[in-house]
C-alpha cells in the first residue's frame, strides 16, 4: 500500500526553493553565532528567536557584526562565566542601557572609518519597555544606526516570572497573582513600543514572531539594509513563565499570530506599510488554554468576561492592521 | 601658549589636545562649559575624528562612553554632583570592565537641598567604584591632569576621574599655558586597547561571574589602584620633564619639613591654605600643609611620610560622612596607623560656602592650641542651629527644614561672620 501525503510549501522545504529563497537555518554555512551548550530552557523562545536573528543579520552584513546585549535570561544563560555561547563580539553592561551602548560602539566604528561593521542592541521586554525604555527612546530619537531587537516574553522572566509593561492582561505573573476579584494583570495597561518606536519616525520598525522564521529572518535583512535607527520586536513564548509545554513553543507562538493577538507588521518613517494577513482566524480561548499563567480564566465556570475582552482586542488589532481578507 | 581663559575651556582645549574620539555628555551645572566648548570644537572641523553625542541622561552618557571605549576608542564624558549619582551603576560598571573612559567631575554639592555650588560630595560618592580619582588645585592643574589621566587610564585600563571645584575653577578665569598638540602627541600615545569588540577577533564581555572567581576578579583591580600608586608619580615626573612644570602626582606638601600643625585639603581649597600658612609662618607658627592630589588611589605611605613628625594634623573636608564626620579623614587616619597625633576633622565649604582666610586662621590658630572639638563644622551658624532644633522640640508639623533655615537666616545664605 501507497500513502501519499499532501503537504504545503514549508514543509518540503528548501529543496525546492531558489538559494536566495531559502531560510538562512537552513544554511550549512549559516554561522550559527549563538552557538549550542548555552543554558537556556527548554523550549525557549528568546533562545529560538536570537539564533534566527542574529544569524540573518550575519548573512546580511558579511559577518561584520557587534552585539550589545541587556541583562536577562538571554545574557545570562548564553555567558555563564567561564563559557560564552557567542561567535561574535559581543558585550553585556547593565541592565537598562543596551540602547545607549549600541549608541556608543556605533559611534567607534565610524571614529574608526569601519563602515561596514554594524551594531545590534538585543534585550528582554523588561529590559527595553521599562528600565531602558529612556536610552531606547535616546537612541531613536538620535536616529543612530543601531538595530535595537526586543524578545518579548512578556514579563521579567530571569528574576522570576514578574511583571513588565510588556504583560498582557489577565496574565499570571508573580506580582500580578491570579488572586481577588480581578485575576493577574490589570487591564488598561501596558505599552505598546513598535507603536512608539514609530512615533519616534525611525526609518524601520518591525513585529517578528519565531513561529514565521522566514518573515522574521527576511526583516532582519531589510533592517540591515537600512542606516539609522531601527526597531523589532520578536514574541517568544517561556514554556516557564507562561506554564507551557516545552515542545508548544511554535505552536503558541503561531496562535498569537493567527488570533490577532500579535501583529506582524512593518513600518518605514512613521507609517505602517505591510502586515502579514491571517489564513484562518482563530479563537483567543485556544491560544490561552494553553498556557497556566491563563489558568485562572478557565476555572469552574471560566471567566467569560475577560476572556470576551481579550478578545476584543485581538479583534481590534485584526481591523486597525487589516490582518482578515 | 599662554591664554586667559575660563578653567572649563581650559579643560575642553586640553581634552581635545588628547584627541578623543568619542565625546559624549549630558548638560549639568557646572560642568556645561566644558562639554560646549568641545562640541563647538567639532562642529566648527576644528576637532577631528571625532564623534560628538548629544545624550537623554548621564547614565546613557556613561552608558555611551562604555559601548565606544569597549569598541576600542578613546572616550571623554563629563559630568557634576546628581548627574554622577545618576549614572552611578555606570559608574561601577566602567571600572569593572576595565575601561579607560576619562571624565571631568566639575565638583558641586549633592542635594537634597538641591545646591549649584562646589564642595566633593559627588565625587567622594562614587569614591568606591575603582575610578582612579584625581583633584585639581589651579586651572591649570585641571588642564594638564586630562593630559596626565588619558595615560595613566589607558596603561592600566581603568578610568580616570579628574575632579575640579565647580565655579571656583570651572568658571574662573586663570591664566594657563595650553600645551601644543606636539607635545600633547609625544606624551600621549594612540590608544591600544587591551580589550576591543571586533569581527574579525570576537570576545565575550561582561559575562556572568560567580563566587569562584569574584573575589579575584575585585582583587585584581585592587592591585591595579596600588600599581597606580607608582605609574602617578612616574607619569608626573614625565610631564615635569616634558612640559615644564609640577603638575599631579599623590601628594603635594607645603612647608611641612619643621611644622608641628599640617593641614591636608583636596583641590583649590589648597590655594588658601597656603596663603594662610605664609600669614602664621611670619607670626611664628610651624606650619605647613598638604595636597592630595591622588585621592583614589589613596597614597598611604606618602601621606604617613609627609605628616608622621607632626604634633597635629588638622583634615579640611569639603564632603561629610554624615552620622560619623569626615571622609578624607578616614584615610589620614589609616595612613599614620600605629602613629600618636592629635588629629582634627573640619567640614567646610559645603554647598559653595565661602571658606575665608580670616576663618582658616582663627581654625589653625585654635588646632594649634589643641582647642578643636574632634569634628568641626567651619562657620557653623549656632544660633540657626539651635533655633531649629527647639522648633522641632516643641511640634511636630514643623514644614521643610531647608525653608525653615532660609527665613531664619534671611537672604544672604551663604554669608558668614
Amino acid at each position: 500500500m501507497v500513502k501519499f501525503y499532501q503537504t504545503g510549501t514549508f514543509t518540503v522545504g528548501n529543496r525546492l526553493l531558489k538559494e536566495d529563497q531559502r531560510s538562512v537555518q537552513a544554511d550549512m554555512h549559516r554561522t550559527n553565532s549563538l552557538n549550542s551548550g548555552h543554558r537556556a530552557c527548554q523550549g525557549c523562545g528568546e533562545a529560538l528567536g536570537a539564533r534566527y536573528a542574529i544569524d540573518a543579520a550575519m548573512q546580511a552584513t558579511g559577518n561584520q557584526l557587534i552585539a550589545v546585549n541587556a541583562t536577562g535570561c538571554l545574557e545570562v544563560f548564553s555567558t555563564p562565566y567561564p563559557q560564552t555561547s557567542w561567535q561574535i563580539p559581543w558585550i553585556h553592561s547593565l541592565f537598562g542601557n543596551a540602547a545607549a551602548v549600541a549608541s556608543g560602539v556605533a559611534a567607534a566604528q565610524r571614529a574608526l572609518g569601519r563602515t561596514g561593521v554594524r551594531v545590534i542592541a538585543q534585550g528582554g521586554d523588561g529590559g527595553t519597555t521599562d528600565i531602558g525604555f529612556g536610552c531606547l527612546s535616546g537612541m531613536f530619537e538620535r536616529n543612530d544606526d543601531v538595530l535595537y531587537i526586543c524578545y518579548d516574553n512578556e514579563a521579567y522572566m530571569n528574576t522570576g516570572v514578574q511583571r513588565s509593561s510588556a504583560t498582557p492582561p489577565a496574565a499570571r505573573t508573580a506580582t500580578t497573582p491570579a488572586l481577588g476579584p480581578s485575576p493577574g494583570n490589570v487591564f488598561g495597561t501596558g505599552k505598546n513600543v513598535p507603536r512608539i518606536a514609530m512615533a519616534h519616525g525611525i526609518p524601520y520598525v518591525a513585529t517578528a514572531s519565531v513561529s514565521n522564521l522566514r518573515d522574521l529572518e527576511r526583516k532582519v535583512k531589510v533592517a540591515m539594509g537600512i542606516h539609522g535607527a531601527r526597531y523589532i520586536h520578536i514574541f517568544v513564548p517561556c514554556p516557564l513563565g507562561w506554564g507551557s509545554a516545552s515542545e508548544d513553543t511554535i505552536k503558541i507562538a503561531r496562535l498569537a499570530v493567527e488570533t490577532g493577538l500579535f501583529p506582524l507588521f512593518e513600518a518605514h518613517d512613521g507609517e505602517v506599510t505591510a502586515s502579514t494577513p491571517i489564513r484562518h482566524k482563530v479563537p483567543v480561548a485556544e491560544y490561552l488554554k494553553l498556557q497556566k499563567r491563563y489558568a485562572h480564566l478557565f476555572r469552574n465556570p471560566p471567566d467569560l468576561e475577560r476572556i470576551a475582552q481579550i478578545q476584543m482586542m485581538a479583534d481590534r488589532n485584526i481591523e486597525k492592521f487589516g490582518l482578515l481578507h | 601658549m599662554l591664554k586667559q581663559t575660563e578653567g572649563s575651556h581650559a579643560v575642553a582645549e586640553s581634552v581635545a589636545l588628547c584627541r578623543p574620539q568619542v565625546i559624549c555628555a549630558y548638560p549639568i551645572t557646572p560642568q556645561t562649559h566644558i562639554v560646549e566648548g568641545l562640541g563647538e570644537m567639532v562642529k566648527a572641523g576644528e576637532l577631528v575624528d571625532c564623534e560628538f553625542i548629544n545624550v537623554e541622561s548621564e547614565f546613557a552618557a556613561m552608558s555611551v562612553a562604555i559601548g565606544a571605549s569597549a569598541a576600542g576608542v578613546r572616550t571623554y564624558t563629563a559630568t557634576s554632583s546628581q548627574g554622577l549619582l545618576f549614572m552611578a551603576e555606570a559608574v561601577y560598571n566602567a571600572a569593572g570592565l576595565g575601561l579607560p573612559i576619562v571624565m571631568t567631575v566639575g565638583n558641586r554639592a549633592i542635594g537634597a537641598p538641591i545646591n549649584i555650588w562646589n564642595d566633593h560630595s559627588d565625587s567622594m560618592s562614587m569614591r568606591d567604584a575603582g575610578w582612579i580619582q584625581l583633584y585639581a588645585e589651579t586651572n591649570q592643574e585641571a588642564l594638564d591632569l586630562h593630559i596626565q589621566a588619558f595615560r595613566l587610564a589607558e596603561e592600566l585600563s581603568c578610568p580616570v576621574m579628574v575632579c575640579m571645584d565647580g565655579f571656583i575653577l570651572t568658571h574662573a578665569y586663570e591664566r594657563v599655558d595650553v600645551p601644543t598638540q606636539d607635545q600633547v602627541d609625544a606624551f600621549l600615545p594612540p590608544y591600544e586597547p587591551r580589550q576591543i569588540l571586533d569581527p574579525a577577533d570576537p570576545v565575550s564581555i561582561g559575562a556572568l561571574v560567580g563566587p569562584e572567581a569574584f573575589t579575584e576578579v575585585r582583587y585584581l583591580a585592587h592591585h591595579k589602584q596600588l600599581r597606580a600608586l607608582g605609574l602617578i608619580p612616574q607619569l608626573a615626573a614625565e610631564f615635569r620633564k616634558e612640559f615644564g612644570r609640577n603638575s599631579g602626582g599623590l601628594i603635594r606638601t607645603y612647608r611641612t619639613e619643621d611644622a608641628e600643625t599640617i593641614v591636608v585639603a583636596l583641590g583649590s581649597l589648597n590655594g588658601t591654605v597656603q596663603e594662610v600658612v605664609d600669614e602664621m609662618r611670619g607670626g611664628g607658627s610651624r606650619i605647613g600643609s598638604v595636597s592630595i592630589c591622588s585621592f583614589r588611589p589613596f597614597p598611604l605611605a606618602a601621606t604617613r611620610e609627609a605628616l608622621q613628625h607632626a604634633k597635629r594634623v588638622v583634615v579640611l573636608e569639603k564632603c561629610l560622612a554624615v552620622g560619623l564626620g569626615g571622609i578624607v579623614s578616614d584615610g589620614v587616619r589609616k595612613s599614620l596607623s600605629g602613629i600618636v597625633l592629635n588629629g582634627y576633622t573640619v567640614i567646610a565649604g559645603l554647598g559653595g560656602r565661602a571658606i575665608t582666610r580670616g576663618s582658616l586662621k582663627r581654625l589653625f590658630q585654635d588646632a594649634e592650641r589643641d582647642e578643636l572639638e574632634q569634628v568641626t563644622f567651619l562657620d557653623l551658624n549656632a544660633d540657626v542651629i539651635s533655633y531649629e532644633l527647639e522648633r522641632e522640640s516643641k511640634s511636630r508639623r514643623t514644614g521643610p527644614t531647608a525653608e525653615a533655615i532660609l527665613r531664619r537666616i534671611g537672604t544672604v545664605a551663604s554669608g558668614i561672620g
